[in-house]
């Protein structure tokens, strides 16, 4: 099939956002009907990828990109989706964009439509021109019949099944006259098994005829089953450009996930923690995008205790759920004594402390002082930092015993700042995170929940808040239950690492493990094949 | 001079534009015949006379419920207070404070009600609340006629029942506050010592409230309610309190207002009484989420200052009786203004 000049060829294409590069020099040729599967972890920058390729105006906002994109031996410049769009490049979100209340076909031809002109055309233009639906009609059921699925073209699309709606996606962009590109981003993310392989069927005929496409998959399986070359990133390079020849999928996930950092010989050797300080059993929550199903877990008493996942699989669904934020339900045990859910305040007294993923959102009063965000938590949940007026009879603020524990946490934190009084909003986000941290500290709590605590902060400052946990850790005891979407960040300080996956634990895991074993955990296989693989 | 700059910021350009015009009407006051001396003490008069209503703003706003548009729903608190302490015929200080006292659970009633309400249209706060306010207020002109009132001095004269429009507290507790330990200078200017105490006595009181456990997490989730969630506090418990508070204040507010001006107006008369608070506290520079004693205080000096002394001084210039007409826009005009005033939010 890949024969004579690519179709599309991306050169060296490079991409930072404000400093922070997402894309390195990034290569790779898409022949006609070849079917590209591009894997990466979340963040590897497949996105960003896309959105340059379909000239998202995102990408001309900050500042362009490095590098070139070829289409048939000329070079292609984007200035916006429609370009893309004349260009023969035709997408399918992971969010649908479809209007509910039309048909299949009204959706297939929109701002496409089959028009006749009519009188008022002569005064009014193109807009009062007639719009011809049998032609429509026709259009649609060809474009559905290049599909080869059933699709009732004249269904609403609020009436039809979720596979339906993607392949009515699908359908519009065939129907395109000139669609030679197609990238799908996750198309079989919200399908069932065997609507899935339906599409996947879909997508081969459609390469057959000559079709180029460009499949986003974290489901590797899939990605092995159609494509004829897979292209790997991992943290804005292509680490692989590989034919689907005799690759295995779990040489895809370690491929995915593997990161030589060498660091493995620093490591600690496993500590020997016996004595079992928190339980959860059956635990579910209602979190939307992150609904935990049903988790069972164990946590050493002094141990860090990783949680890793995939995006939207429920791995942060976890600390929010126990922390009573979002409904949740199940058994939570700490040093015995139940842990009622649904009731923050009753969790914080219990000795626990939460460090949010959603730092601007619920970890910080951006428009407060420092003081205030540090000790508000520990003054509401311990009474602390109030000081007794008349006896005891009320109480006030303890001004005075704010501002020495927020000096103390900005030495020991080293938090850039003006001062105790500086507003939150105004530090970086790695200070930022610093004083979320610092709130949890203050509450000086049995166990720590932490949530991405690495999320959207430099390398600098990644890695003074993981050694921030790694020596609270050490020597307070302080059992730590981090979740991450970063697993390396996991494998450097956790002592066992579990795997989330659609709302349930894939598997425990030792940070030693072999990096495929985490990577064929997190793209669905069941525990006991990963062990077995 | 970048103290001045600092200074500018601080206190905010509307604020020092209005009070310049406020100077500048103090002085042009002599030259079209306003005697200054009583332009003073009648600004300091409605400045006790309104400030507690403005007081009651605080609240709601530190804990993220927006501006208390339903502040009538306090005012009908104390004017069924008021009326009460008058069916008792208490006199003087007991009359003054009876009529609190008697207010206070139906204020805590009313907050109560008005608070669960709010917590269930998170977002849309001030909007409903005006129209809570509203029909409150007719709800309250048909309550007012079956009352079994029975003192002669409140009810109509001809029917021998149902409450007048306006009731006189003479001979009750007129003035109780004013006049406690005035200072009189000359014919013109009283200096409405007992007044402003217990003026500064309420703000204080709140100052003291906000410093408090309960006030800190108050202003936690009026600031952010997720994060005063993961702490661990109740907010909508917090939302609720704040309301009481505020609708207490506001019985407080309209009994203090009433022995300073004479009357106690009952019916339709609460409706204007909430506008003027609001815009006292924009004013003050406040925010939709964020008001400080400060506010109160320079809010509702500006405010009523502006009020006292535009009409009698453009009145004394276009020799006609327009006060009104100039008092209705100059205070909905301030309301609009602050209103449209971008309010910066952080999220």
């Amino acid at each position: 099939m890949a024969n004579g000049s690519p179709l599309l060829s991306v050169r060296h294409v490079s991409k930072d956002f404000y400093g922070n590069t997402v894309l390195h020099d990034v290569s790779f040729d898409l022949h006609e009907g070849e079917i590209l599967g591009l894997v990466g972890e979340n963040g590897a920058g497949k996105t960003t990828l896309m959105r340059i390729l379909f000239g998202m105006p995102v990408i001309a906002e900050t500042g362009g990109f490095g590098g070139q994109i070829i289409i048939d031996g000329q070079e292609a410049h984007f200035s916006s989706p429609f370009d893309a769009l004349d260009a023969g490049i035709g997408m399918v979100h992971q969010e649908f964009s479809l209007i509910p209340g039309f048909t299949t076909t009204e959706n297939i031809v929109l701002n496409r439509e089959s028009m006749r002109p009519s009188l008022l055309n002569d005064v009014f233009g193109d807009r009062m021109s007639i719009l011809q639906r049998d032609l429509m009609r026709q259009r649609a059921v060809t474009a559905i019949g290049k599909l080869g699925v059933e699709l009732d073209p004249d269904m609403l699309v609020s009436e039809m099944p979720v596979g339906h709606k993607q392949f009515t996606e699908i359908a519009r962009e065939i129907d395109r006259e000139h669609t030679r590109i197609l990238v799908l981003d996750e198309p079989t993310a919200v399908l069932t098994e065997s609507e899935a392989q339906v599409l996947l069927a879909t997508l081969k005929r459609l390469a057959s005829e000559g079709i180029a496409i460009i499949f986003i998959s974290h489901r590797l399986q899939e990605v092995l089953d159609i494509a004829d070359r897979i292209v790997v990133l991992r943290d804005g390079h292509v680490v692989k450009d590989t034919k689907n020849e005799g690759v295995s999928l779990r040489d895809v996930a370690s491929w995915m996930v593997g990161r030589s950092l060498g660091d493995a010989g620093a490591r600690e050797a496993s500590r020997a923690l016996s004595e079992i300080a928190f339980k959860v059993r059956n635990l579910w929550v209602d979190m939307p995008g992150e609904t935990v199903r049903d988790v069972s877990f164990e946590v050493h008493k002094g141990e860090i205790f990783g949680i890793g996942g995939l995006a939207g699989q429920g791995k942060l669904g976890i600390p929010n759920g126990i922390m009573g934020l979002f409904p949740a339900g199940g058994e939570v045990e700490l040093h015995g004594r139940q842990v009622p859910l649904n009731a923050p305040a009753k969790a914080l007294a219990m000795g626990m402390a939460f460090v949010s993923e959603d730092r601007r959102g619920v970890g910080l009063l951006l428009d407060e002082s420092l003081e205030w965000n540090i000790a508000f938590t520990a003054m509401q949940v311990h009474g602390q930092y109030l000081k007794k007026i008349a006896g005891g009879l009320f109480t006030q603020r303890d001004e005075k015993a704010m501002e020495e524990l927020c000096q103390e946490y900005i030495e020991l934190l080293d938090i850039k700042c003006t001062g105790t009084k500086q507003k939150a909003k105004e530090l970086s986000g790695g200070n930022q995170q610093k004083v979320c941290l610092a709130k949890a500290f203050a509450m000086k709590p049995d166990l720590l929940f932490v949530s991405e605590p690495t999320r959207g902060i430099d390398v600098g400052a990644k890695k003074l808040v993981l050694d921030t946990l790694h020596r609270y850790n050490r020597e307070y005891g302080t059992t730590i239950v981090m979740v991450s979407s970063e697993l390396e960040e996991l494998r450097s300080i956790c002592d066992r690492i579990a795997i989330v996956d659609e709302g349930r634990i894939a598997g425990i895991l030792p940070p030693t493990a072999d990096i495929s074993e985490f990577g064929l955990l997190m793209s669905g296989a069941r525990a006991e094949e990963a062990v077995n693989a | 001079m970048r103290d001045l700059k600092t200074f500018i910021q601080d206190f905010g350009w509307p604020r020092i534009i209005i009070f310049l015009f406020l100077v500048f009407l103090f002085i042009m006051a002599p030259f079209v015949g306003v005697r200054l001396d009583a332009s003073i003490s009648d600004v300091l008069n409605r400045f006790g006379q309104y400030a507690i209503l403005v007081l009651a703003m605080v609240p709601m706003i530190q804990s993220g419920c927006g501006l208390n548009f339903g502040l009538a729903l306090g005012i009908v608190a104390g004017l069924l207070g008021a009326t009460l302490s008058l069916q008792f015929e208490l006199r003087g200080f007991l009359g003054f404070f009876g009529a609190i006292a008697l207010a206070s659970p139906f204020a805590v009633l009313f907050g109560w009600l008005y608070g669960k309400l709010l917590n269930k249209v998170k977002g849309e706060e001030m909007t409903i609340a005006m129209y809570i306010g509203f029909s409150f207020i007719m709800f309250m002109c048909i309550m007012w006629l079956i009352l079994p009132y029975n003192n002669p001095t409140m009810i109509w004269g001809y029917a021998g029942k149902g409450l007048r429009t306006t009731i006189t507290v003479e001979g009750y507790w007129l003035k109780i506050l004013n006049n406690f330990l005035a200072i009189k200078i000359g014919q013109f200017f009283v200096f409405p010592t007992g007044l402003i105490l217990f003026v500064g006595l309420c703000a204080f009181l709140m100052w003291v409230f906000l410093r408090s456990r309960t006030g800190t997490a108050m202003t936690a989730v009026g600031s952010n309610p997720d994060f005063a969630r993961a702490s661990g506090v109740d907010v909508d418990h917090m939302r609720t309190i704040s309301v009481i508070i505020s609708t207490f204040l506001g019985a407080v507010g309209i009994i203090v207002y009433q022995q300073s001006f004479g009357f106690i107006q009952l019916y339709t008369a609460p409706g204007p009484m909430v506008f003027p608070a609001v815009a006292a506290i924009l004013i003050g520079g406040a925010s939709i989420n964020k008001a400080s004693m400060v506010n109160v205080i320079v809010g509702t000096f500006l405010f009523q200052g502006l009020l006292t002394m535009t009409p009698s001084v453009i009145n004394s210039v276009l020799q006609t009786d327009m006060s009104e007409v100039i008092r209705i826009i100059v205070s909905n005009g301030m309301i609009l203004y602050a209103l449209t005033r971008k309010i910066k939010v952080s999220k």
